[in-house]
């Protein structure tokens, strides 16, 4: 019976619709059935689903942002049951995300905070226009694995060094990764400021960041 | 709302009708088909059997005029009418009877074959942007006797779209609407829903051809629509002006038009043509040069004023390669031939003054004709407000791309490009490779022929269409066809 459910449950995340995916939430909830099951088998599946059929150019960014406010629902809904049984999903990591200080432009980093946090990552989005400290401040206080750094200009890209900058004065690296991402962004800028990774796209940046935590933990257990 | 642009005011068309008309008077049609003199002599016209000249006058024009129908369809084999020939509906359809390919990995104009109408044929099959099917390439390893009907036989092995074609003699004209008839259901049933439109041409100035005038008739008798593909070259075979060619297309038109409709009243006919300026440095007829498309649109617009279905020639462009030129060419004259309402606009895919097809060229310009259909599409009201209700909950954030009216509409507000044309960022450019339009639409083409799917039609109308081309083509002195697998 659940088979069908989790079916419904993954298409609620591929139309975009938060109604019914919220509507089925409780339904899982009702008949008893683990939160993190219907999240794993059901709307995670959808997620992913829609995630592929936009990296191959089928799907487009209305329906991904969508399926991402969908899958927040569907989460939302979960959550007070998940709090009951003693349960929470698996956060596969921290992220602090923030459009640098002097740029004001957020499409693209709210996009990437919707498709983390669909994922499976803790997103703190700080919004735009953050000075450097902020953006140090809550990376610490949350004990963030990934720092996100956006900039659509190529005058305010030059501030991202100082992010890393600052993470490295106060020794908050390599356990913190920097991710940083925009229009002007390239790999050699990349390397040259010493920064940990960076995406083409929104769901490039989901593997990026799942690429940095499992190496940090790697590392950590080594 | 359609957006349109009309370069002739309504006193100028009036202007153009009245001297087509003189024209028609003095110095007449030449018209070298005894049979037709015959029909314009029996219906009131002034006929010199010596010169071969009719004097056609203004009331013989008009009634002709006045039973020659102002629209028709042209029907799918799924017996689905896809192309309206009225109004001001617009399709396109890929350039005909080129005899060239260009050869991407040489660069060379290579004589065109079997295997290249094929794969045109697949593209444009799998392209929604081309409403019709054409002839498009000569196959230049079948003897010229079968070589239209060849064509038209692959065109119907491959495609199920409606076809513009045409035929360079009277038998092979009738062996190809026998065999549409195949899959019409007979001459009967293909004469009320036609698969197929056959361009006529007249002979720049003021000719019909023996020839051309016996094609009127016969495609007039068998109810087969008839597209007039009129070609005054501006400064050449016809008056420098622009204004000028457009008269003498319109007289030759008209003309035409009391041919075939004295052959069969009430049979299609269209207004169609070829036009073009003479270059005065090269001595060539550029297809691309904005006064071409200028001429065709003052020349549909008349058309449209006499109330008959319109045709021309755009989108190819004169360039060698598939460069800027041809993308520029092809884009501006397609947007001029959407925008004067044209109903079927042929020539995609064409380089080299019509001469050279290139199958990549024909992706490229499917964008650049859906972006003219789009434009036609005009800016649409789908919402109740235009606006305000999208800013609910807006609160000064850029956060439209979470609304579900967004997911709703952007594919219907936005044409959405195939990856011939790049949106992306310049770091993905690069990681590709640093693909020019060429690369990326020969990748398309590539996927193209990888989908593809012949149609399935039933097995005993394909055989019956396998064995009259196979009889063809053994009495031209074949004795196989050749392989189109």
């Amino acid at each position: 019976m659940s088979e069908e459910l989790f079916k419904a449950m993954a298409q609620s995340i591929i139309d975009g619709d938060s109604e019914e995916a919220d509507r089925l939430a409780r339904l899982a909830i009702e008949q008893g059935i683990d939160p993190l099951e219907a999240i794993n088998k059901g709307f995670v599946v959808g997620v992913n689903h829609v995630g592929n059929e936009f990296s191959c150019g089928n799907a487009f960014l209305p329906e991904l942002v969508m399926a991402g406010e969908a899958m927040k629902a569907a989460v939302a809904a979960l959550e007070p049951e998940m709090a009951r049984r003693g349960t929470a999903r698996e956060v596969l990591g921290k992220v602090v995300l923030a459009t640098i200080h002097g740029d004001i432009h957020d499409i693209g980093k709210t996009l990437v905070g919707t498709m983390l946090s669909a994922a499976g990552f803790q997103v703190f989005d700080l919004g735009v226009d953050v000075p450097v400290e902020t953006i140090v401040q809550k990376a610490r206080e949350v004990g963030a694995d990934i720092v996100g750094v956006s900039a659509l200009l190529t005058t305010t890209m030059v501030r991202q060094r100082d992010v890393v900058e600052a993470l490295d004065d106060l020794g908050m690296r390599p356990k913190v990764k920097i991710m940083v991402g925009g229009a002007p962004v390239t790999r050699e800028w990349v390397q040259e400021i010493g920064a940990d990774g960076y995406s083409e796209d929104a769901i490039g940046a989901v593997q990026v960041a799942r690429r940095l935590v499992s190496d940090a933990r790697a590392t950590s257990a080594a | 709302m359609q957006p349109k642009i009309t370069l002739l005011s309504d006193e100028l068309v009036q202007r153009v009708l009245d001297e087509a008309y003189e024209l028609m008077m003095e110095p007449g049609i030449k018209v070298q088909s005894a049979e037709a003199r015959q029909l314009l002599a029996e219906a009131g016209c002034a006929v010199d059997e010596a010169s071969e000249v009719a004097r056609i006058p203004r009331k013989v024009g008009e009634e002709a005029l006045s039973s020659a129908p102002g629209q028709f369809y042209l029907y799918d084999r799924l017996d689905r009418a896809v192309v309206n020939y009225g109004g001001d509906a617009v399709h396109f359809d890929p350039g005909s009877s080129g005899v060239h390919v260009l050869d991407l990995e040489t660069l060379e104009h290579r004589p065109s074959f079997t295997q290249d109408l094929v794969r045109i044929v697949k593209l444009a099959e799998m392209l929604p942007q081309y409403d019709a099917q054409s002839t498009a390439v000569v196959c230049n390893e079948v003897p010229k006797a079968i070589g239209d009907l060849y064509r038209l036989y692959l065109v119907l092995l491959y495609s199920t779209k409606p076809i513009v074609t045409g035929a360079f003699s009277i038998p092979t004209l009738q062996r190809m609407i026998d065999m549409l008839a195949i899959f019409a259901g007979g001459r009967q049933a293909l004469a009320e829903k036609p698969q197929a439109v056959f361009d006529v041409c007249p002979s720049p100035p003021l000719i019909w051809s023996d020839f051309g005038a016996q094609n009127l008739i016969e495609l007039a008798r068998a109810r087969v629509p008839a597209q007039m593909v009129s070609m005054p070259l501006a400064g050449a075979a016809a008056p420098v002006t622009l204004i000028g060619a457009v008269v003498q297309h319109a007289a030759e038109c008209i003309s035409g038009v009391v041919i075939h409709q004295l052959a069969q009243p009430g049979a299609p006919i269209v207004w169609g043509g070829a036009p073009a300026i003479f270059d005065m440095r090269k001595g060539t007829t550029p297809m691309g040069a904005i006064e071409t498309a200028m001429i065709d649109a003052a020349y549909a617009q008349v058309g449209k004023a006499l109330g008959l279905p319109t045709h021309t020639y755009l989108c190819a462009s004169d360039a060698k390669l598939i460069d800027a030129q041809a993308g520029l060419e092809s884009g501006v004259t397609a947007l001029v031939g959407a925008l004067a309402g044209i109903n079927m606009i042929s020539g995609a895919g064409m380089l080299d003054f019509l001469a050279c097809f290139s199958p990549e060229k024909l992706v490229i310009d499917a964008e650049a004709i859906a972006m003219a259909k789009r434009l036609l599409a005009g800016v649409q009201t789908p919402t109740e407000t235009l606006a305000t209700a999208m800013f609910e909950g807006i609160n000064f954030k850029g956060e439209f791309l979470k609304q579900k009216v967004t997911r709703q509409l952007f594919a219907k507000e936005q044409y959405l490009p195939s990856a011939v044309i790049d949106r992306g960022s310049v770091r993905a450019w690069q990681e590709e490779g640093k693909p020019d339009a060429m690369m990326r639409a020969r990748q398309r083409v590539h996927e193209l022929l990888g989908a593809y799917q012949p149609p399935s039609m039933p097995e005993e109308q394909m055989t019956e269409l396998s064995q009259m081309t196979l009889r063809l083509a053994q009495q031209a002195g074949m004795d196989h066809l050749p392989s189109h697998e």
